[in-house]
């Protein structure tokens, strides 16, 4: 109880951090209160004076600050001034989205990465290891927004693409740790007394780093939440990545305030649950 | 194992000629324009064609690629150095100081890489001169690459500041700057130099994905990720495949970095 405690008060500062460092990098940001607007000839003397005195209410931080968790605590998250609708809203069209890519990209990292390094882990033959590690040294030497590109170039599904950016990463540590865990005198014990090979993995090599696997799983989230953004931008899959990117380039304060809140969320939970979860494994096999 | 490393170590110092002798290897400068001939094939005069505007892709890459494997390298010594100092010195003097940087680093690690980089590199000015945006790409990458390199520094730095080393030094009336510059800094040496290795390939993708995304070095000025957003608009009927030459050349580099850089376990 203690420990869950201790992490819902470091989830909540660092949220609270977050959100506060966004604020204050758009807010420092240069352009930061010039609407496109402000140069349309069209609008009078009155509706520039207006978008001026809109524009000039967000330019205390801190105030912006105070004001803006007194609304989100009534469940009012702002608008956009770039999209011009309801943050609420717009999350609540583009969060499905994105989950979608993530679920999607992370059941692929995740069959590829494990399958690969159990794969070279039980298979005899080195050729299995060596055409494993060398498919996802190249994956991950691919930027993720050129694996993105050859994806739309491909008219592959892009939600994959969220899978192969995140897939070499899970191979790699996967692998490691199924490597050290498999050379443990206790499997090579199990190995000489002639357990079978499926045996071998679930009874005794998976198990011991079943922790840092569920850990690593937790990053895994915020590789895929990153993973997203140039997928979304550059495949047009309208999740919270594009999202982001549109709010960045339009220093839209609320709508990335909002969004940098969200993403900091999303990670602390996925790590600190799966670190509790990590740390009850640990404790059942002690 | 020794041979392939050899190879890779030899590719990366054949990359590194290649940029350096780029003026004079290069046909042309990398922001000439042949009017006549844009989108022109492989030929004598352009060995790897020319782009939309008609600027020799082959010079473009070679300037390219030194933008990119000259700063990569200055972007991870800055974030490197930062590093150094902020987890040496944390986990050196310990307590209150160490819980604040490392809290530090937890916030900036709590926000994926890429979102982070997308977002400060967006917020930052993006209608500036090529050679500006060269160094605030670069320079955000080391000033954002510190935190996970932080962590291991500082707890290298706590274990040796108990060490028995330290102690006796300590006992022999050494006082907290001179044991922290004469005994815990140049003990860091060597996860420093591991530290700065690892991010060469780190922050050539990260500019990469910038590039891509139209938020790194500005035009004219080439760099990989400048040339590969040139694929964006590939189609196979009026492309040409040599526009795949940048890519070509950024995996066989980072490849290369990954060989050069294996412990072994490959081989075991």
């Amino acid at each position: 109880m203690h420990r869950l405690l201790h992490h819902a008060a470091r989830l909540a500062l660092v949220l609270v951090l977050g959100g506060f460092l966004g604020a204050t990098l758009v807010r420092l940001a240069p352009g930061y209160g010039v609407d496109e607007e402000d140069l349309d000839a069209r609008l009078s003397a009155e509706s520039h004076a207006a978008l001026r005195a809109s524009a000039i209410e967000n330019q205390n931080l801190g105030a912006f600050y105070v004001e803006y968790w007194r609304n989100l605590v009534r469940g009012d998250l702002g608008t956009s001034i770039a999209l011009h609708e309801p943050i609420r809203q717009l999350l609540a069209e583009r969060v499905p989205e994105t989950a979608k890519s993530m679920a999607a990209g992370l059941a692929l990292a995740w069959t590829l990465g494990l399958g690969l390094s159990l794969a070279s882990i039980v298979a005899p033959f080195r050729i299995v290891h060596w055409a494993s590690w060398a498919f996802a040294s190249v994956i991950l030497s691919v930027p993720a927004a050129m694996l993105a590109i050859l994806f739309v170039l491909a008219r592959a599904p892009a939600r994959l693409a969220v899978g192969l950016i995140v897939f070499p990463k899970v191979y790699q540590f996967t692998r490691n740790l199924l490597a050290r865990s498999a050379s443990l005198p206790h499997v090579l014990s199990a190995r000489a007394r002639g357990a079978g090979e499926l045996r071998l993995v679930f009874r005794h090599i998976l198990p011991v780093p079943a922790p840092q696997i569920l850990a690593l799983f937790g990053v895994s989230v915020s590789m895929a939440l990153a993973a997203c953004i140039p997928v979304e931008v550059l495949c047009d899959l309208p999740g919270i990545g594009q999202l982001a990117w549109k709010a960045a380039l339009s220093r839209d304060l609320q709508l990335l305030v909002n969004l940098t809140m969200i993403v900091t969320l999303i990670t602390l939970i996925a790590n600190t649950g799966m670190d509790l979860v990590a740390g009850a494994i640990r404790k059942g096999n002690a | 194992m020794r041979a392939v490393r050899a190879a890779s170590i030899l590719f990366l110092a054949t990359m590194a000629a290649a940029c350096l002798f780029a003026p004079r290897l290069a046909p042309a400068s990398y922001a000439d324009q042949f009017r006549d001939t844009p989108d022109a094939a492989c030929s004598r005069q352009h060995p790897l064609g020319t782009d939309d505007l008609g600027r020799d892709r082959f010079s473009r890459v070679l300037y390219g690629t030194r933008v990119s494997l000259i700063l990569a390298p200055a972007a991870a010594l800055l974030a490197t150095l930062l590093a150094g100092v902020i987890g040496g010195v944390a986990g050196f003097v310990g307590g209150w100081l160490e819980s604040l940087v490392m809290a530090a680093a937890d916030l900036v690690l709590a926000m994926p890489w890429l979102f982070l980089l997308i977002t400060v590199r967006a917020l930052l000015p993006l209608n500036v001169p090529p050679l500006a945006s060269v160094s605030i790409t670069f320079a955000l990458l080391g000033f954002l690459g510190w935190a996970g390199a932080a962590r291991v520094l500082c707890a290298d730095a706590r274990t040796l500041s108990n060490s028995e080393m330290v102690l006796l030094a300590r006992a022999s009336g050494s006082g907290g700057a001179r044991l922290l510059w004469r005994h815990v800094l140049p003990n860091l040496n060597p996860a420093l130099r591991a530290q700065f290795w690892i991010s060469i390939p780190v922050f050539i993708l990260a500019e990469a994905n910038l590039g891509i995304l139209g938020l790194g070095v500005a035009e004219p000025l080439p760099s990989w990720g400048s040339l590969l957003k040139e694929l964006e608009g590939y189609s196979a009927l009026n492309s040409q495949p040599a526009q795949f030459v940048p890519l070509i050349l950024l995996v066989l580099t980072i490849g290369a970095f990954q060989l050069a850089l294996e412990r072994g376990e490959l081989w075991a």
